[in-house]
């Protein structure tokens, strides 16, 4: 992107005064260098993204923004329904609820490197991951229903984790408001056999070591140390987030014009909150949040039947569960008022700062760990909120490295089976059914996570907590 | 004019996928081709299973939206994968079919799941060279 064509405002804070449509200034987090390696049409969007009917304060791109459909990846933005604010399917993004749960281990490096081959097949053999792949479970009608209410809270009472996982999930692992009714019987389908099961693209499963602490009182409150291994789950709502995205983008883009509203561009798709189509959607949306909760407390479930018969007596303990594509309903402050808005982030990550009641109890003092999945060549990040990024980004931060490069670039530039041989000499053990499919998420494809979260940082979005490595990659 | 063709096209994080042909079933027959091509290599599926799509909708583009989203939706709900197609095309209707078999891990590699085909760089249109293009991004 041309640094030109913005107002810097200071070292982080780049602006587009509002002009045309745009109802509000666009502002983007980032330094000068990842701004350079934005896409012009970071730009565009986001400047779309202000023109909606709505809109508070500004529409906001995180360090770590590129090109996604209407709304970046990275992008944040908060209507209000009483001046006819609207809710976007592609606000939200395909993969409704998309997220990373951290969980510690309380084992050292020493504990895990020994038994780090059979750890990675005993995680490959419990996990199913990557395209064809089952999950346990085969949910009848009313099981589904139940689970698209229940969230983790569901998939708890059936056996799969403890209370104490729910306490560390945001929304204590059950989003209210879900409408299983509001769900189409093809989006269930899709979801009828993926329960616990990982996905493929970029989402992933690794063991990771602590290998930097930046923040050491936050990290004593997180319970975690330097050389400690944690496991961290990237993954969201499957097939049936899939379905509900395409189902409503096509709806609200057809229905536009009847709600009045002028779309910049047909992917910016949305309908008035206070409609039934935009009633609809939040309710099927939030279903699929509680779809994306009750997988990762599945998987949670059998990451610890893998370390098992592993490392006996391993305690697996989940840090925090926090998604990064969702639409919010929170109370922010928009020019001195407490206003109840709803808040889009798609491919960004909440980020409450110190003391906001939404914050398990436990960590509530500290700040809401903010988890960052990295490339399993590099390193991922647990960041914690900041009170100030209230102010920045109504407590928003990025959520994970970016892509710099398109999946032909880097199938062009690597081989599946070589990249996994590197990395297993570099002590970084791979497991995935997809040679392609590691190519494709090759490390050197994604921008420098390091360089995204320092930006987020000094931008005051969110604060350096630790940094992880991986030792053990289970990729879909 | 040329013989019916697919290609994929960048877009930042995902794919775009394009059917071209002389005429418009032709490229959405192909954009199907494409679409597959993201997950796995169509010449390797072998043709045991027929699925049969039907969809109307307001107008080209987002019939041929219809046309790949249904595809996707037997992919993930059904675990196929696809090697050959026939579209028909009435007036917003489309009459769609499609022929391959249950994805098997071993033999076809799948490298990834397609999330939903989107309006981005979404069109139906002719070229200078009045070969129909059917094209558009897909999340994966």
């Amino acid at each position: 992107m041309d640094t030109n064509s913005l107002q810097r405002v200071s070292g982080e804070e780049w602006r587009i005064e509002p002009h045309g449509k745009m109802r509000v200034p666009a502002i983007i987090y980032a330094t000068e260098e990842l701004i350079r390696e934005m896409d012009e049409k970071v730009r565009e969007q986001i400047v779309n993204v202000a023109s909606l009917p709505g809109i508070e304060k500004a529409a906001y791109a995180m360090p770590d923004a590129h090109w996604g459909y209407g709304f970046p990846i990275g992008g944040v933005a908060a209507f209000d329904p009483a001046r006819g604010g609207v809710v976007s399917a592609g606000g939200v993004g395909f993969d409704i609820s998309c997220g990373v749960r951290t969980l510690l281990t309380g084992l050292t490096v020493e504990d895990v490197e020994p038994v780090k081959r059979s750890l990675a097949d005993s995680l490959y053999r419990h996990i199913p991951a990557g395209v064809g792949s089952r999950g346990l479970l085969e949910l009848t009608d009313s099981e589904l229903d139940e689970m698209l209410s229940g969230g983790a809270q569901w998939a708890v009472n059936r056996g799969y984790g403890t209370e104490a996982d729910l306490t560390r999930t945001e929304e204590k692992g059950r989003m209210t408001g879900a409408r299983p009714d509001a769900v189409s019987e093809f989006a269930k389908n899709r979801q009828r056999r993926e329960m616990g099961t990982l996905g493929s693209g970029n989402h992933y499963l690794e063991v990771q070591r602590v290998t930097e602490i930046f923040d050491v009182s936050a990290a004593e409150a997180f319970g975690i140390h330097r050389n400690n291994i944690v496991v961290s789950i990237h993954c969201g709502s499957r097939g049936l987030g899939h379905q509900i995205g395409t189902d409503f983008l096509r709806e609200m883009a057809i229905q536009a014009k009847n709600y009045g509203i002028d779309l910049p561009d047909r992917e910016l798709a949305c309908a008035p909150i206070e409609s039934s189509l935009g009633e609809k959607y939040l309710g099927a949306m939030r279903a699929a949040i509680n779809c994306a909760f009750a997988n990762r407390q599945i998987i949670t479930h059998l990451v610890r039947q893998a370390f098992a018969p592993v490392i006996p007596g391993a305690e697996l303990a989940v840090l925090y569960d926090v998604s990064h594509n969702t639409c919010k309903v929170e109370e922010h402050q928009v020019d001195g008022h407490m206003k109840r808005l709803f808040v889009h982030r798609k491919g960004a990550t909440r980020a409450f700062g110190p003391n906001h009641p939404a914050v398990a109890e436990a960590l509530r003092a500290t700040g809401q760990p903010v988890l960052i999945g990295g490339t399993m060549g590099t390193a991922s990040y647990i960041l914690v909120g900041t009170a100030e990024s209230e102010i920045h980004s109504f407590s928003s931060s990025c959520h994970g490295a970016g892509r710099q490069m398109s999946r032909a670039q880097a199938t062009k530039r690597w081989r599946g089976r070589e990249l996994m041989d590197e990395l297993a000499e570099r002590g970084i053990l791979i497991r995935s059914p997809s040679p392609r499919g590691v190519a494709e998420e090759a490390p050197g494809a994604y921008k420098d996570v390091n360089a995204v979260v320092e930006a987020s940082e000094k931008a005051g979005l969110s604060r350096r907590v630790a940094k992880l490595e991986p030792l053990i990659c289970i990729k879909g | 004019m040329n013989e019916p063709r697919w290609e994929h096209f960048q877009h930042g994080a995902d794919v775009g996928i394009r059917g071209i042909g002389p005429t418009k079933e032709e490229a959405f027959q192909q954009a199907a081709v494409a679409l597959m091509a993201v997950v796995t290599d169509p010449e390797h599926v072998a043709l045991k299973r027929e699925v049969i799509v039907e969809r109307e909708a307001p107008d080209d583009e987002i019939l041929l939206m219809d046309w790949l989203n249904a595809l996707i939706y037997e992919m993930s709900a059904n675990q196929l994968v696809f090697g050959s197609f026939d579209v028909l095309l009435g007036d917003h209707h489309l009459q769609g079919r499609a022929w391959g078999e249950k994805v098997d891990v071993e033999r076809h590699e799948p490298v990834v799941e397609v999330k939903g085909a989107t309006f981005t760089a979404l069109s139906v249109a002719q070229n200078s060279n009045r070969d129909w293009v059917a094209q558009c991004v897909v999340d994966v």
